[in-house]
C-alpha cells in the first residue's frame, strides 16, 4: 500500500515536470497553418524547416550561444583563481569573501539587472562609446555565473590533500608546474560542473540580459518578444532542438562521471 | 572527450554563422554603416516560406548593414529608450507611444526630402491625431479592432453589445490590456476613448464590472486556441494578426460592430539619440517603397498604408474587408493618443478594480488562504504534541 503511494507520488511529481516539455515536442510536429496549440493537423516538420531558414532566430541564437561560450570560460577562469584563492585563505577573511560571492546567487535578479546596465550606461558614456552591446552582455553573465563556478570548484579544493601541492614543490616542481600537474587534475570534475552550470545558466538568462543587451538581441529576448502575436510553433520546434541538446550534454557528463571517480575515492576505497 | 565537445560546438557555430550570412548576390559596396532596427516582433518578412527578405534586400541595395532587433510592448521599446543603454536609429512604435515620445522630446525630426516614397502614403493617414502635422512619423501598418466569433454557436455580430450577451456567458473573451477593453465599453458608451473625463472612463469601468461574470478569461494570444478549439465562441481581436483564424475556419468570422471601432497605426521614427539619421532616413523610404511595402505585408497579414502597394498584394487580401475596411466603417474610428498622466493612473487602478472583482472575491481568497494557514499550523500543533507523547 505504502509502496503503491510512493510509486503514484513518484509518477505525478515525473508527470508535472515533463508533461510540458512533452506537450511542446509533440506539437512542435503540428501541421496546421494557423500553428495551432490545440487542434491536431497531422505530423509535418515544417516548423523545422521555417527555423532553419529563419535568419533572425538563428542570429540571437548565434549571439546566445558566442554570449554562453565565451562567458563560461570567462567566468569558469576567473571563478577557479577565485576559488583557489579563497581557499587559502584565514578564516573570517574567507567567510567574508564567501558571503561577498554568495549575495549575487540570493540577490534578485531584476536588481542584478538593473544595476548593472545603471553601471555600464555610465560606463559606456564615460568611455564615449554609443550602446551597450555585446561586451556589456558578456560582463553581465560573467559576473553572475562567477558565484556558482566559485560554489562548485570549492568543495573539490576542501576534499584535496593540502600537502599533495606541497609534495609536488619539496620534489622540486615550481609553484606555476605544481597547480597545472597536481591540483588542476584533482579539482577538474568540480572545474567541468561548473563550466556547464555557468553555460546553461547564461543561455536562458532573460531578466539579466534584457537591461544589459542594448541592441544585441539573444534567443530568450527574441522569444519574449514573440508574445505579442503568439508565440510562434517554430519556437516549439527550436525549443524541441535545445531540449534534445541539453539533454545529450547531460548523458554525456553523467557517463563521464561513472568511468573516471574522483582520484579520492579511489584512494578511500583502496585504504579501505 | 572535451575535444569532441568544442569540435562539436565549433561545427554548430560554423553551420549557424554561415547561414547568417549567406545570399549576397550583386550588393550594393559595404558603406560601413550599421543602423540599429527596434520592431515589433514577427512584424516583418523574413525570407522564410518563399517571402522577401525585407532587411537583407535593403542591404543588398544600399550597402547598408541592418541590426535588426524586436520588442514585445510599446512599454518595453519605451524603458529600453528611456533607459540610455541603448542606440537606435528606426524605432516602430503604436500610435499613442509616438505622441508619448514626442511629448517627452524624444523622437527627432524627419527630413522628408530623404523620403520620397512618402508621397505614396494615402491621405488618410497623413497628420494623424497622435502627430498632428505628420512631422515626426511615418506609417508602417494599421488595422481596426473588431469581434471574432464562432458562427456554430453565434448567429451574427453587429454591436459591441453582443459581448455583453447573456446566452454567451462563459464563452466570451475580452482583452487582457486596460486600453482596448476600455475602448470596447467606451463605444458602447459613445465617448472618446481619449477622454480626460473621469466620469466617463468610471462609466466604462462599471460596464467592464457588469460584463465581468461573463467573461470567460482576459487573455491576450490565447484568444486564438480557445477560439479555434470551440472552447471560446466570440472574442475581440486586432484584424491583423488574426486574419489567419478566418482564412482557416470556416465557421469562423469577423465583425466590425456598428458603434465604431478603435483603429490602430504602427509608424516608423527615428529616435533623438540617431547617430546615423540619414541612412535611417533611407530606411524608412525603402519601407515605403510600394513594392517593398506590398511584399512586406504580403507576409506579415496587417493592412499597408499605401494603395499603391495594394498591386503587390494578393487580389484576395487586398479587396479583403477584414485587412481594409469601407471608408464609411473607417469614418466611424478613432486612434489612442497619450493620455496625460493623471488619466492614465485612474485607468490603470479602475482596470485593476474591473479584473480583481469586487470585494467579494478577495475575501474568498484571503478565505483560502487562512485555511491553508489554519491547517499547516493544526498540522505542527499536531506533531509537537505526538512527539510529547512520545517523549513521555
Amino acid at each position: 500500500m505504502k509502496k503503491a503511494g510512493a510509486r503514484l507520488y513518484t509518477f505525478l511529481m515525473f508527470l508535472f515536470l515533463y508533461a510540458p516539455i512533452l506537450v511542446l515536442i509533440v506539437f512542435s510536429f503540428n501541421d496546421t497553418d494557423t500553428g495551432s496549440r490545440s487542434v491536431w493537423g497531422g505530423f509535418s516538420l515544417r516548423w523545422y524547416q521555417k527555423l532553419f531558414e529563419d535568419r533572425l532566430i538563428l542570429e540571437a541564437l548565434c549571439n546566445t550561444l558566442l554570449i554562453a561560450v565565451i562567458a563560461a570560460v570567462g567566468s569558469t577562469i576567473l571563478g577557479t583563481m577565485a576559488a583557489i584563492g579563497i581557499r587559502s585563505m584565514k578564516r573570517i577573511p574567507r567567510r567574508i569573501m564567501m558571503n561577498v560571492t554568495n549575495f549575487p546567487m540570493v540577490n534578485p535578479e531584476i536588481v542584478t539587472g538593473v544595476s548593472l546596465m545603471l553601471l555600464f550606461v555610465f560606463a559606456v558614456r564615460l568611455l564615449g562609446g554609443r550602446s551597450l552591446g555585446m561586451g556589456s552582455l558578456i560582463a553581465a553573465h560573467i559576473t553572475f555565473c562567477l558565484p556558482y563556478v566559485i560554489l562548485s570548484v570549492l568543495p573539490k579544493l576542501r576534499q584535496m590533500n593540502p600537502n599533495l601541492y606541497e609534495a609536488a614543490q619539496d620534489l622540486g616542481c615550481p609553484p606555476v608546474k605544481a597547480f597545472f600537474k597536481v591540483v588542476l587534475p584533482e579539482i577538474l570534475p568540480g572545474i567541468v560542473t561548473g563550466m556547464i552550470m555557468a553555460f546553461t545558466l547564461s543561455i536562458d538568462d532573460f531578466v539579466i540580459s534584457y537591461f544589459t543587451s542594448g541592441t544585441t538581441q539573444t534567443l530568450p529576448i527574441y522569444i519574449y518578444s514573440m508574445t505579442r502575436k503568439r508565440v510562434s510553433p517554430e519556437i516549439n520546434a527550436l525549443s524541441t532542438v535545445l531540449f534534445g541538446a541539453v539533454m545529450v550534454l547531460l548523458l554525456i557528463v553523467n557517463i563521464r562521471q561513472k568511468k573516471e571517480k574522483p582520484s579520492w575515492e579511489k584512494k578511500e576505497e583502496e585504504t579501505l | 572527450m572535451k575535444q569532441c565537445f568544442t569540435l562539436g560546438f565549433t561545427l554548430l557555430f560554423v553551420f549557424f554563422c554561415g547561414v547568417s550570412v549567406s545570399a549576397k548576390e550583386t550588393a550594393a559596396p559595404d558603406r560601413g554603416v550599421t543602423i540599429n532596427v527596434y520592431n515589433w516582433g514577427e512584424y516583418i518578412a523574413n525570407g522564410t516560406e518563399g517571402s522577401l527578405d525585407v532587411n537583407a534586400e535593403f542591404t543588398r541595395r544600399t550597402g547598408i548593414q541592418v541590426n535588426y532587433t524586436t520588442f514585445d510592448s510599446n512599454e518595453s521599446l519605451y524603458s529600453k529608450l528611456a533607459g540610455g543603454g541603448a542606440d537606435y536609429d528606426v524605432i516602430i512604435p503604436s500610435e499613442y507611444m509616438v505622441s508619448k515620445l514626442i511629448e517627452e522630446g524624444m523622437l527627432s525630426k524627419l527630413n522628408f526630402e530623404n523620403i520620397p516614397n512618402f508621397q505614396y502614403i494615402d491621405e488618410p493617414f497623413r497628420n494623424p491625431n497622435y502627430d498632428p502635422d505628420n512631422l515626426y512619423s511615418v506609417p508602417y501598418t494599421w488595422g481596426v479592432v473588431g469581434v471574432f466569433y464562432n458562427t456554430d454557436y453565434v448567429e451574427s455580430v453587429d454591436s459591441w453589445a453582443d459581448l455583453w450577451n447573456e446566452d454567451y456567458a462563459g464563452k466570451i473573451l475580452m482583452f487582457d490590456n486596460p486600453r482596448d477593453a476600455f475602448a470596447i465599453a467606451q463605444f458602447r458608451l459613445g465617448c472618446s476613448l481619449n477622454t480626460t473625463e473621469e466620469s466617463q472612463w468610471r462609466e466604462a469601468a462599471s460596464l467592464l464590472k457588469e460584463q465581468r461574470p461573463l467573461v470567460q478569461a482576459y487573455v491576450m494570444d490565447q484568444i486564438f486556441d480557445k477560439m479555434e478549439s470551440g472552447e471560446a465562441w466570440i472574442a475581440p481581436y486586432y484584424s491583423g494578426d488574426a486574419a489567419i483564424l478566418v482564412d482557416n475556419h470556416e465557421n469562423i468570422r469577423f465583425a466590425i460592430p456598428k458603434e465604431g471601432t478603435n483603429y490602430f497605426v504602427d509608424a516608423a521614427c527615428i529616435p533623438i539619440t540617431s547617430s546615423h539619421q540619414r541612412e535611417a532616413e533611407e530606411y524608412i523610404n525603402f519601407l515605403c517603397d510600394p513594392e517593398i511595402a506590398g511584399a512586406n505585408m504580403d507576409y506579415v497579414g496587417y493592412s499597408t498604408p499605401e494603395t499603391a502597394a495594394k498591386a503587390y498584394l494578393s487580389p484576395e487580401v487586398a479587396q479583403s474587408p477584414l485587412h481594409y475596411p469601407t471608408e464609411e466603417v473607417l469614418a466611424r474610428t478613432e486612434a489612442f493618443v497619450n493620455l496625460p498622466e493623471s488619466t492614465s493612473k485612474l485607468v490603470d487602478s479602475l482596470w485593476a478594480e474591473v479584473k480583481m472583482g469586487g470585494p467579494g472575491e478577495s475575501f474568498v481568497l484571503v478565505a483560502i488562504i487562512l485555511c491553508f494557514f489554519g491547517v499547516y499550523v493544526s498540522i505542527i500543533v499536531y506533531k509537537r504534541n505526538k512527539r510529547k507523547r512520545e517523549m513521555k
